[in-house]
């Protein structure tokens, strides 16, 4: 046992000499907390936008001046000919064209009609939609204005009442903060104990702590339990100032919480400690955890991009990322303020992976021992 | 500072520190053209410190000091082209061949093609490596790599080579074949500069340093440090050193 | 000179004697895009919902086949008392309620304008948010049926504006199309970081660099030697990877391929001189990967690849001026998608290059050859 804390103080020692890692361990979350809840958003504003009006009558006046007047468009560049266009695009600095044909107030008036073209530059497709639907909707606002004794707008018979549940502010920090959480601890638990396991190996000194009276079970946990309690210690960082900085809430029980916590840091370490069983370098480590680890955690696992959305391949392969499992019990903790009653199967599909990646880890040891 | 001819090395007031800790107290000395000169002392003495400020790794804090007839401070890249290394960490690369590492150390110290080629097949003819110059390094036993990482490190004919611990952890038979290598490096006129822990290695050099603490305690010839000592080995020579201090 | 050669022939055989580097320089491409590409989506389809129905008449039973004949909305439950649904969402097993007031039917005929509850589980505020719109929208539909059928337009003149929507350079509005240009960008990144500042500072790891320092090796004949590697192997992938994307994602290339190169010749000396960089000021090989993921963090979030720039605060946008990546993504697509030629780019062109060549000399300034 006494042995076991001196494995256990070396690991920790090696960890707490070495600045930069831990530097970057506790400045990671708070960079992506900072990047996602002030700086990466879809919202549109200020898109920039030109005209291309035939017309230039009163009407079309008013028109461009509506759409300016609010905060999503930015107007950059009158365009006086359609070659023009193609070559605004082209320059990249605007994202919308907006075209009046020409006479167009005369054909409002006469037959009732007039055309209007909304040219997007549908490189960024998504924003080219959400571009085109806020034109729109001015336009729709618009044709209100002009019709004041015709509601042709959108109202009745039916009415709406929308509650958002959950998140009423609609903050973005409920979307992200989970998958933060997944990332660094992936990051902790999963490659830092792959690299550290590989380095041993890399430089030898793996096979002199094996040929010691140190058991290899003792040998694993000495190394592990480091990284676990980091992990653990980053989670209720995390927590913490997601709640004090941006009013994140743990609506469900905090003990369950840091269990479930617990179990997915376990799983995670189970997956690294099975890539340090695939190699000996510590390159192949990092890129078979980039590739096969980090990466699915960050797309596949619900973090940014909703899986139902995702084609079903890409919806099975998300069922072997642990991160997608540890998200959806996440969010129903703290969000839903589910018990363990609603999560019970999330919780079993973890235990069943780490139970497999340290039973493949161990029969891979196995292997390469003989 | 004129440099004797016979001088390859001259070291006047080498100090080092490392913020406070001093780990070369004005070191003095100079190496003879041709001698195997052994730096001795305990791990942790300051030797391999001095060495590496001699290979121009390490600037040193003060003092004077020319190899090969260049001044350490501004001709560093002079020196290089004169001297051979031998780290005490491992020095070729694992993952190259045994003829990899030779051409690119010859590449590296700006020999030819031919040269290259006739010193490789000398090499491997010593160490009767010859059949397996395609294996890679890293599938040799340590002895076998110790003998090679020396045979790269005097590839292009230095004036000095600098050997760091060479014979560490490596067993007696290696040992002695590898002592045989440096007589025969001396004899073809190179300078052996080699540092050691093992007292008894001491016995092969011409000289000696005995270095404890960052200082030179003893500086001679093997038989006239046992002489002046009056000790039967080098062993003993250190024992009264230490215990005078 | 000759020196370099040998540098850059020692480099070669490493990395492809490494055998499980050959087909992680083939496989993560492939794989990357694959997925990245496949997997990114902000749109919204089949999202789970349940309907409770309190009023059980033709136009609450025309209300529901409305939502789950359209493409957005799976509904999955139906006709539960409020309680259940209420489960059902906690469960996770529904992000939509749609509850029907009982008299519904009858409030239309009235013109009272009945309202209808919307539940939306708005812990992922994006996909909240787009829920929104479509139910929005798929409630207006129904709203114009119902004018029609119940006689609440007044046939008289209104002004009505028609908007036509046109696409350009993606009209199908196809994500992949704006992907997997960054995907590829991605790439070229990570090799030219990761891969390039593991490497020397495995060097430094194992040892072998103090015996490099010893030779009268030139430093900068030992960085160009290290680093030319990667980027022939950087530029070999983005080529690999051109290919994939044209053949798994028919990516438009309509502009030169001349100039991606050109532009990515230079992207990556900004990218290696980093690379460089990171290596000089860390000792191991897990601080040179820790350090370069949190670079590769940073710029990759602010780059534009997911969001877009344009949305982000102002002072972020200035911090991004220095961001490599956001330029180059930039480039990217516009020459891919757009066609845009040297001089549309010239002034990002301009300054990767500056970046580039600031980089170098940075690192080979700081790597020091005595320690």
């Amino acid at each position: 046992m006494k042995l076991l804390r001196e494995l256990i103080k070396k690991e920790f020692f090696h960890i707490l000499r070495d600045r930069r890692t831990l530097i970057i361990i506790f400045g990671i979350p708070i960079v992506q907390i900072i990047l996602f809840g002030y700086v990466i958003t879809n919202e549109i504003k200020d898109a920039k936008i030109a005209i291309y009006d035939k017309s230039k009558d009163n009407i079309t006046m008013k028109m461009t001046n509506k759409m300016l007047s609010s905060d999503y468009f930015k107007l950059v560049d009158i365009i006086n000919s359609d070659r023009e266009i193609e070559v605004r695009f082209r320059e990249g600095k605007i994202k919308e064209v907006v075209v009046f044909q020409s006479g167009f107030a005369k054909k409002l008036e006469g037959e009732g009609t007039a055309f209007m073209q909304i040219i997007e530059d549908a490189s960024d497709p998504n924003a080219a939609r959400l571009l085109s639907n806020y034109t729109r909707a001015i336009v729709s606002d618009f044709i209100d204005e002009i019709n004041p004794t015709v509601r042709i707008g959108r109202t009745g018979p039916i009415v709406p009442e929308v509650r958002m549940v959950y998140n009423p502010q609609m903050k973005g920090v409920f979307t992200f903060v989970p998958g933060v959480m997944a990332l660094l601890l992936t990051l902790i638990s999963a490659v830092m104990t792959a690299l550290s396991i590989t380095r041993e190996k890399e430089f030898g000194t793996m096979e002199m702590l094996l040929v010691s009276p140190f058991r290899p079970f003792h040998i694993v946990l000495g190394k592990v339990i480091p990284y676990i309690s980091i992990s653990f210690i980053n989670t209720v960082v995390i927590l913490l100032i997601s709640n004090l900085v941006f009013g994140l809430p743990v609506r469900g029980s905090i003990v369950l919480l840091l269990a479930e916590g617990l179990l997915f840091i376990i799983t995670v370490l189970s997956l690294g400690i099975l890539i340090s069983t695939s190699t000996d370098s510590q390159l192949i480590a990092m890129m078979i955890a980039m590739v096969g680890l980090m990466m699915p955690t960050i797309v596949l696992s619900g973090f940014i991009y909703p899986i139902e959305n995702m084609p079903f391949i890409l919806q099975l392969l998300a069922n072997l990322v642990a991160a997608k499992w540890f998200i959806l019990i996440i969010r129903a903790i703290m969000f839903r303020g589910a018990g363990l009653t609603f999560i019970w199967k999330e919780t079993l599909i973890l235990m069943l992976m780490t139970f497999l990646f340290t039973a493949l880890s161990i029969k891979k040891f196995r292997i390469r021992l003989q | 500072m004129e440099v004797g001819k016979n001088h390859i090395i001259e070291v006047r007031d080498l100090v080092k520190k490392f913020g406070s800790f001093v780990a070369n107290d004005h070191l003095t000395f100079d190496v003879n053209e041709g001698e195997i000169f052994g730096f001795l002392g305990p791990n942790g003495a300051g030797k391999t410190t001095a060495v590496r400020i001699l290979t121009g790794l390490l600037l040193p804090t003060s003092g004077e000091i020319k190899v090969a007839g260049f001044d350490v401070y501004r001709e560093s890249n002079k020196i290089k082209k004169n001297i051979g290394y031998m780290s005490q960490r491992f020095s070729l690369y694992e993952d190259l061949t045994i003829y990899e590492n030779i051409r690119f150390y010859g590449g590296i110290y700006g020999m030819s093609s031919e040269e290259i080629g006739a010193q490789a097949d000398l090499v491997l003819n010593r160490l009767n490596l010859a059949h397996s110059k395609d294996k890679l390094v890293g599938q040799l036993p340590l002895g076998w790599k110790q003998k090679l990482a020396f045979s790269v490190a005097i590839l292009h004919r230095p004036a000095v080579v600098f050997l760091d611990e060479p014979t560490s952890g490596v067993d007696p038979i290696t040992r002695r074949q590898f002592w045989d290598m440096i007589y025969r490096t001396a004899d073809e006129g190179m300078t052996v500069f080699v540092t050691t822990h093992y007292m008894d290695e001491a016995e092969y050099c011409s000289r000696v340093s005995i270095m404890v603490d960052g200082r030179i305690e003893a500086l001679d010839s093997p038989d006239r440090l046992k002489e002046t000592f009056k000790a039967k080995n080098m062993n003993e020579v250190f024992l009264k050193i230490a215990r005078k201090r | 000179m000759r020196t370099i050669g040998f540098i850059l022939q020692k480099e070669f055989l490493q990395i492809f004697r490494n055998r499980q580097m050959a087909p992680i320089i083939f496989f993560v491409p492939i794989i990357q895009m694959l997925i990245l590409a496949n997997a990114a989506t902000f749109e919204m389809k089949n999202i789970k919902m349940a309907i409770v129905d309190h009023d059980i008449s033709s136009t609450s039973r025309r209300l529901m086949s409305k939502f789950d004949g359209s493409r957005f909305f799976k509904v999955t439950k139906f006709s539960l008392s409020d309680k259940e649904a209420a489960l059902y969402m906690k469960q996770g097993r529904v992000n939509v309620i749609l509850t029907i007031p009982s008299g519904l039917e009858r409030d239309i005929y009235l013109k009272n304008n009945p309202e209808v509850q919307i539940s939306i589980d708005a812990v992922n505020q994006n996909s909240a948010g787009l829920a929104y719109g479509y139910i929005l929208s798929i409630i207006s539909e129904f709203n114009q049926d119902l004018r029609v059928r119940f006689g609440n337009i007044k046939p008289q003149r209104v002004k009505i504006i028609k908007t036509i929507a046109s696409y350009w350079y993606n009209p199908k509005l196809e994500y992949q199309t704006f992907m997997v240009p960054g995907i590829l960008v991605i790439l070229v990144t990570l090799i030219g970081l990761f891969l390039s500042s593991m490497n020397i500072v495995r060097e430094k790891e194992i040892g072998t660099i103090e015996q490099i320092n010893v030779t009268p090796l030139k430093k900068h004949h030992f960085i160009v030697g290290k680093l030319v590697p990667f980027w022939i192997i950087a530029l070999f992938d983005l080529a690999f990877g051109l290919t994939m994307g044209k053949i798994f994602f028919d990516i438009p290339i309509v502009g030169s391929i001349g100039l991606i190169f050109c532009v990515s010749s230079v992207y990556l000396l900004v990218v290696l001189g980093l690379g460089l960089f990171i290596s000089t000021i860390t000792h191991t090989q897990q601080q040179a990967i820790f350090v370069s993921f949190f670079f590769t963090i940073i710029f990759v979030l602010m780059s534009g690849l997911f969001t877009p720039v344009e949305s982000m605060p102002v002072w972020a946008q200035y911090i991004n001026r220095l961001n490599p990546v956001a330029y180059f993504i930039k480039i990217m697509r516009m020459v891919l998608l757009k066609g845009s030629g040297f001089l549309d780019i010239k002034w990002e062109f301009i300054s990767l290059f500056i970046f580039g060549i600031f980089s170098i000399i940075m690192a080979v300034w700081r790597y020091r050859k005595r320690a």
